[in-house]
Parts: structure tokens; C-alpha cells; sequence
């Protein structure tokens, strides 16, 4: 999944090649709100320490607030057990903060797929926050015929969309 | 790092944890009492953004006072004097238009505090910055969009926002306060000078509210006390209802 990712060069995080199995196990955790997604292709894990006798995930939150945290890291310490890596720590990191930039390719259409609109430009683009927003698709139909409702939707990393033209709400994945 | 040094850290960290648990606690009283459903979410995404920087600031806190506090034991076990929030952040939530004013008066300074935390040489105060920072671009874009909706709207909404704006003019001048260990800080490259912010502040704001066709408040008389942990009576009620379950069940877990 690693050569899919989009990110600049500097945020990406260094897989070190005996680590590959420990990535392996993480992207068999998925995000509890959105569960089609892994936390791998969510950028949320930041980094694998694997020394002989300790073993340490880094994760970041999306949102300061982002009650799925504590449940993501409870979901990566079972996992490595599950395989076998009994005393693995997860760690919380900061910087650098997330970014929806870190999302990959694959998992927008994920999110298409899954009923939730991805992100529709990059925070590079200076739009972003300025209430500038581009068009997004309606994820059921396809739609570009949209409508922002509100900027806080179900969680705190979506907004709340509405279809003009199939008439139903959609969540979107705003970017940050 | 010295004695002083230390205490002058902890002390910021407490500002910075204290303002955004405290307008975030505000806040979440909106759950379930929004205008409308989707401002009962808008308003409720907001304090738990704020309840969750609170929550990075205030554990940072603990450490740097290096006494074992956790971040429970700093929003549950303190009193009202110890807390170091600006008065802003404590006052009621009024009717919808008071807390969109407070929402605009404090995205606004925020906006400025985060830019300059960004670039501090502690980094977990930069780290902290970089991603507050982003989050509260909504929270300042939401309040401004409300300042102009209400504003500009009907005369009731154009008197609820006048209100609402005029009533917590005099908590502002306090958001601007610094202590002598702040500018140890500043002189450190730690901190930003706060008290350096308020005429941009006061530009931005009246921009907005001139926009929204809102008259600006003309006095100039500022409450003042919450870097000495002098509070209003809104604290107490506050912290009241916040701690009630720690206090009556110290060390409750579920």
C-alpha cells in the first residue's frame, strides 16, 4: 500500500524493512467510525519501533478530540497479540498534524463507495479554509449538483452535505 | 531549567489547557439545547476539539510540574482560583447570539496565539499549535458566518447579536493579559507577546461585525484578573456541575 501513498516526502512514515510485518498486522485495524478504512491508509499510524524486546506503534489523532483514539490504540495492542507481539506499546505523536493530504488514493473511493464524499482538494490549496469550497460529488448518484448544510457533521472530520438532484444527505470528509 | 522557568511553563500550559476546557465544558452545555440540529452538532464538534486540546495541554502541564497531576487531576481537583482561563471562556452561553460572539471574539485571538505558538521552541507547544490551529480555521469560520447571518438578519436577530456582542466586550481586554513569567517566556522564543495582538485583534473583529452591519463597542473599561485567578461567579457554577461526579466519587472509573 506503501507506493500509493501521496504525501510530501518528509511526512511520510519510515517503514524500516523488519518492521514489514508489524505494517502488515496494522492495516488489518480499521477505524471504528469509518470501517471501511484501515489506519494505515488513514495516516493515522505514524511509525513502527521494533527493538528485541519492546515493540512501539505511533499514532496520531486526526482531531485534538477524536474519541475513536482510545479505541484505535485498544484495537492495535489486541492485534499484535492476536499475532503474537504480546507487549506492544502505542504511543501518542503530534506532530507533524494530520492531514486528509495523507489519505490515499485508494482509500477516497473507499470512502465513494462506503457513502462518504472524500476530500476534494488538497490543504496545499489555499481555498480551503477560506469558505471557498469546490464542488463534491454526491457519493450515490455522482451528482456535482451539491449543497453544504454544515461544516460539522456525525464526527468531527466530516461535514454535512445534501444531493440537489437524488435529494439525500451525505457526510464529506473535510479536508484539514 | 530553573525553578522560575519551570513554574512560568506550567503556569502557560495551564492558560492554554484551562481556556480551551473551559470554553469547551461551555460549550458542550449546548448538547442536546442547540437552535437547530445541526448547530447542536456544529456547536458540540467544537468543544470536543477543544475538550480534547485541553486534554494534550493540561497532561503536558502535569509533566512539567513533574508532582504526578494528571490531566484528571488538573480539570477535577483544582479550585476556581487556580484555574488560569480568561474570563471570556467562563462567561454563561446566553442565548444562541452571546455564544457566537464569544466563539468569534476567542477564534479570533486564538487564530493569532496559534500562529505565533507554531513557531515556539518548545515543541510540544509548537506541535500543539500546528494542529489547533487548523481546527479552530472552523471554528472562526463558523462563528463568523453567524455573526453576519445574525447581524444581517432580522431585527430580532440583529438586537440578540448586538446584545450578545456588547455584553462581552468587557471580558476581552482580558484575553490580551501577561504575567512578568510570560515575558521570561517570550524572551525564550516560547511564547508570542499576547499583548501585542489586540489592535489586529480589534481590526478583524470590527471588520466583521461592521460587515454584519453590528455596531462596535465603544468602552474601553476591561474586566481584568484571570492571570491571578480572580474569576467571575460563572466559574464557580461551572466547575460545580463540571467536577461533581470526581469529587463525590474520587477515582470513579467505568
Amino acid at each position: 500500500m506503501s507506493e500509493l501513498f501521496r504525501l510530501p516526502a518528509n511526512d511520510l512514515p519510515v517503514r524500516h524493512p523488519d518492521t514489514t510485518a508489524i505494517w502488515e498486522i496494522l492495516e488489518t485495524v480499521c477505524d471504528p467510525e469509518i470501517p471501511v478504512l484501515n489506519v494505515v491508509e488513514m495516516g493515522i499510524v505514524r511509525g513502527v519501533e521494533k527493538n528485541t524486546d519492546s515493540l512501539t506503534v505511533f499514532i496520531t489523532p486526526t482531531y485534538s478530540g477524536c474519541p475513536a483514539m482510545d479505541v484505535i490504540a485498544d484495537e492495535i495492542k489486541a492485534a499484535l497479540k492476536r499475532n503474537g507481539f504480546e507487549n506492544g506499546v502505542v504511543k501518542h505523536q503530534l506532530s507533524p498534524a494530520w492531514t486528509t493530504d495523507w489519505l490515499t488514493p485508494a482509500a477516497h473511493e473507499k470512502l465513494n463507495v462506503y457513502g462518504i464524499a472524500p476530500p476534494a482538494h488538497t490543504t496545499a490549496e489555499k481555498n480551503v479554509l477560506l469558505g471557498k469550497n469546490k464542488m463534491v460529488k454526491c457519493p450515490r448518484c455522482r451528482s456535482e449538483h451539491t449543497v453544504m448544510v454544515s461544516n460539522f457533521g456525525s464526527t468531527a472530520c466530516k461535514a454535512l452535505w445534501k444531493c440537489e438532484d437524488c435529494k439525500e444527505p451525505f457526510d464529506y470528509f473535510k479536508c484539514i | 531549567m530553573s525553578v522560575n522557568s519551570q513554574q512560568a511553563l506550567f503556569e502557560y500550559a495551564l492558560r492554554l489547557g484551562d481556556n480551551a476546557l473551559i470554553l469547551g465544558h461551555r460549550l458542550s452545555e449546548w448538547t442536546a439545547n442547540g437552535p437547530i440540529l445541526e448547530e447542536d452538532i456544529a456547536l458540540t464538534n467544537i468543544a470536543l476539539d477543544l475538550v480534547g486540546q485541553s486534554r494534550m495541554l493540561l497532561s503536558y502541564a502535569g509533566e512539567i510540574e513533574g508532582k504526578g497531576r494528571t490531566e484528571d487531576d488538573l480539570a477535577y481537583y483544582r479550585q476556581s482560583a487556580e484555574f488560569r482561563n480568561a474570563l471570556l471562556t467562563e462567561t454563561d452561553n446566553g442565548d444562541f447570539a452571546q455564544t457566537i460572539a464569544r466563539q468569534l471574539f476567542y477564534s479570533v485571538f486564538a487564530d493569532q496565539l496559534l500562529q505565533g505558538l507554531q513557531k515556539s521552541t518548545d515543541a510540544t507547544f509548537a506541535g500543539y499549535a500546528a494542529k489547533a490551529i487548523k481546527e479552530n480555521a472552523y471554528h472562526l469560520r463558523h462563528a463568523a458566518e453567524w455573526t453576519l447571518r445574525l447581524g444581517d438578519g432580522t431585527d430580532e436577530s440583529k438586537r440578540r447579536m448586538q446584545e450578545g456582542v456588547d455584553k462581552l466586550w468587557m471580558f476581552t481586554g482580558d484575553l490580551f493579559a501577561t504575567t512578568e513569567a510570560d515575558m521570561q517566556l517570550v524572551s525564550a522564543g516560547i511564547v508570542p507577546d499576547v499583548s501585542t495582538f489586540r489592535e489586529a485583534w480589534l481590526k478583524r473583529v470590527s471588520d466583521v461585525l461592521t460587515e454584519a452591519t453590528l455596531t462596535v463597542p465603544e468602552s474601553n473599561w476591561f474586566q481584568s484578573g484571570s492571570r491571578n485567578g480572580i474569576h467571575t461567579e460563572a466559574l464557580s457554577y461551572l466547575l460545580g456541575e463540571m467536577q461533581s461526579l470526581a469529587r463525590a466519587y474520587p477515582g470513579a472509573n467505568w
